[in-house]
């Protein structure tokens, strides 16, 4: 608790007690007895009410002074001061008090709903440790070094800067970045990024970017401009609020002046209006709205997502299409053996190794998933020889004197040899042959996510109707992976181009339902931005996607976007239940004080009874902090 | 006209929604303001302006802001 709120706490309290005991003195009939004539009793009320009252009244003066009368202060300025003038100064006091207790409140939860946004972004570093040509190393703010600097970072330190670590090998914990909590493996070479925490090496990486373009700096930034995209519902409340309020003071008056015409019995009517402006007052509404979705965008952002503002967490929680790109987004994007099929005569590892030897000089991706295949074992290069690429269909090279032929059909029909067909579905295939004689085939495929399949049956429980991909790759390996992860739709061998275009045909149909496509932001920025909402997934530190996408997810798990949608559909929840419950109440309430059959009394603990029930309601979306951490 | 500008963030005290709106706008109206941000949930003030007279402007903006609302503050 701040010490402003602290102060103000003690003020209310003080001011409540001194008016419980007046009001307990003037129902026993003491206060007439002691006080005597009115406008005595009237002051003794005054100093409670001025004691809490005062800046309630400074702020109605100052919105007249500044012709911005209609705000909550001028209603409980009129509503009190129009009951002390009718002599109901208890009720008046009481307003005041019971509003100011509300607005206490309503302070107190504001901020600890941004503290715990600020816990969650602890991410910032506070210093850096710079290592100076000369090999001392000076401390200094992180926003003062330059990019390649040299950094020294030592065990258990926040890395301050993005930058690629120069010496040092350890385990830095990315967990206040993306919610991982498996530590990554770092070593020369290897980019890092800051606001992760160092292991138990000691690194030295030279600064790639200045402190403001670090990533620390760009989350910090989209966390909290986030609350500056409002939703449909927020940019709601507040147009409903600058039309509500002069509706409610007119109102009001015409409450107070148009009866008594008639029928006379100034006194209640005014005493009638009063309770009306009391009640009408919007607070509920106005501040339980947009707490609701500061909550919604934190929760998200605590998980490793982090959602670009409002208005895409009221979209995500009705997702009707989700359209996603099949490589780096459903499947890892790099290849790996999925079955050795030798000839009769020739065990599996024997053909792995041939392959692999002959591709042991190859930087291309399957030449890769052929070696690590093989696992372990050191491959000699020097029993390779004269190694012949041949573009697009494999290569040949001389093997301990053989000629071992490595790709596709093709190329060994070219050289006369027969080889048996294969179904090969989503992988591709490479053949072997040595002198001539086939030795078997290697089927490699491109790994689809360990949970993507849950993760888009989730989203189908979630309330996705439809989940398409879209894929570059030939129409077997994508019909191939769509069949296994149970997608609705697949188009494959598409261009760039093509994928936008198919977004496009795709939103045009849908007639405002909402669609979102997940990508992985390094090649789909179009995509991402032309969808209703884009999430890119696994772009820590990829700048291209950070901007064209609306949702990030930090780590690569698919299954955040189920939990998000989750998040999302909560705080519409508890924002229209908070807009429903406030209104329904305030209703009733305004009905029976225009009848009046609702006192002051009634009417002070509708509206601070249903401000602070709005509050707590909203806040639920940041105090439930284990439920969402669970994975 | 082309003159270099500055974005500065500071943390500020502003008490409700509606407030920073109002602030924001009255500073938005000065001259030598190219942008201005009131965040009332982050309690941060972001302000764009001139380089060269950027204090000067920061001071002329953060009177409107109190003139507005007495109870706008912001950290240097």
């Amino acid at each position: 608790m701040s010490s402003k709120l602290r102060r103000q706490l003690w003020i209310i309290c003080a001011a409540a007690g001194l008016f419980l005991t007046l009001l307990a003195l003037d129902r026993t009939g003491a206060a007439a007895a002691v006080f005597g004539r009115n406008w005595l009793c009237l002051a003794v009320y005054l100093v409670p009410y001025l004691l809490c009252g005062a800046p309630v009244l400074r702020k109605a003066a100052l919105g007249v002074k500044n012709r911005q009368p209609f705000d909550e202060c001028l209603l409980m300025t009129l509503a009190t001061v129009g009951a002390f003038a009718i002599g109901e100064y208890a009720e008046a006091v009481a307003v005041m008090v019971f509003y100011q207790v509300g607005e206490w409140f309503q302070d107190y939860a504001v901020g600890r709903s941004r503290r715990s946004i600020s816990e969650l972004m602890d991410i910032v570093p506070e210093y850096a440790h710079v290592e100076r040509p000369g090999g001392a190393v000076e401390t200094v703010e992180p926003d003062k070094v330059a990019v390649g600097d040299i950094l020294v970072i030592r065990p258990g330190e926040r890395i301050p800067l993005d930058g690629t670590v120069l010496s040092g090998e350890s385990l830095v914990n990315t967990a206040a970045l993306t919610g991982e909590s498996v530590p990554r493996a770092v070593s020369p070479g290897a980019q890092v990024v800051s606001g992760c925490v160092n292991g138990e090496g000691l690194l030295r990486i030279r600064a790639d970017k200045v402190f403001e373009d670090s990533t620390v700096s760009r989350i910090l930034e989209l966390v909290e401009t986030a609350a500056e995209k409002k939703s449909k519902t927020e940019k709601f409340i507040t147009r409903f609020a600058r039309y509500y309020t002069p509706a409610v003071v007119c109102a009001a008056a015409a409450l107070a002046l148009v009866p008594p015409l008639f029928i006379g019995a100034w006194g209640v009517w005014i005493y009638r209006a009063c309770a009306f402006l009391v009640i009408s007052c919007p607070c509920a509404l106005v501040i339980s709205v947009p707490l609701a979705f500061f909550g919604g965008v934190g929760a998200a952002g605590r998980m490793g997502v982090l959602v670009k503002g409002s208005n895409y967490l009221e979209l995500l929680a009705r997702l009707d299409t989700v359209v996603s790109d099949k490589t780096g987004t459903l499947t890892c994007g790099s290849f790996r053996v999925s079955e050795v099929l030798p000839a009769a005569d020739i065990s599996e590892t024997e053909l792995l190794e041939k392959a692999a030897l002959a591709e042991s000089l190859s930087t291309h991706p399957i030449a890769r998933s052929i070696r690590e295949a093989l696992g372990e074992t050191e491959i000699d290069t020097a029993r390779v020889q004269d190694v012949e690429n041949i573009s697009g269909r494999g290569l040949i090279a001389q093997v301990d004197g053989h000629r071992i032929l490595v790709g596709s059909a093709a190329l060994l029909r070219e050289s006369g040899i027969e080889l048996s067909e294969i179904k090969s579905g989503a992988a591709t295939v490479c053949h072997v042959a040595q002198d001539g004689r086939f030795l078997g085939s290697i089927l490699i495929r491109d790994q689809v996510k360990e949970d993507a399949a849950q993760a888009l049956a989730e989203m189908k429980n979630g309330g996705v109707r439809r989940i398409i991909m879209l894929t570059g790759d030939r129409a077997a390996a994508g019909e191939a992976v769509a069949r296994e992860l149970g997608v609705d739709e697949v188009y494959t061998e598409l261009l760039p181009q093509d994928k936008v275009a198919k977004v496009e045909e795709l939103l045009a149909s849908l007639s405002g339902a909402c669609l979102a496509f997940i990508g992985d932001g390094i090649n789909d920025a179009p995509v991402l931005t032309r969808a209703d909402v884009g999430i890119a997934m696994g772009s820590l530190g990829s700048d291209a996607a950070i901007e064209a996408a609306d949702v990030v997810i930090m780590d690569d798990d698919l299954r955040r976007i189920p939990q998000v949608m989750k998040i999302a559909q909560r705080t519409v929840t508890i924002s229209r239940q908070n807009i429903t419950f406030a209104l329904a109440v305030k209703a009733a309430v305004l009905f029976l004080s225009a009848l009046g059959a609702a006192n002051m009394w009634t009417a002070v603990f509708a509206d601070v009874g249903v401000a602070v029930l709005c509050i707590l309601n909203a806040m639920r979306l940041l105090l439930r902090r284990n439920k969402s951490d669970d994975r | 006209m082309g003159a270099k500008t500055v974005k500065k963030k500071f943390s500020c005290e502003i008490d409700c929604a509606n407030c920073a709106a109002k602030v924001e706008e009255a500073i938005a109206k000065l001259d030598g303001v190219h942008s201005v941000r009131v965040n009332f949930m982050m309690q941060k003030f972001t302000l764009e302006a001139d380089d060269e007279r950027f204090d000067e402007v920061l001071r002329a903006a953060i009177a409107a802001g109190k003139r507005i609302e007495p109870d706008f503050s912001v950290e240097i």
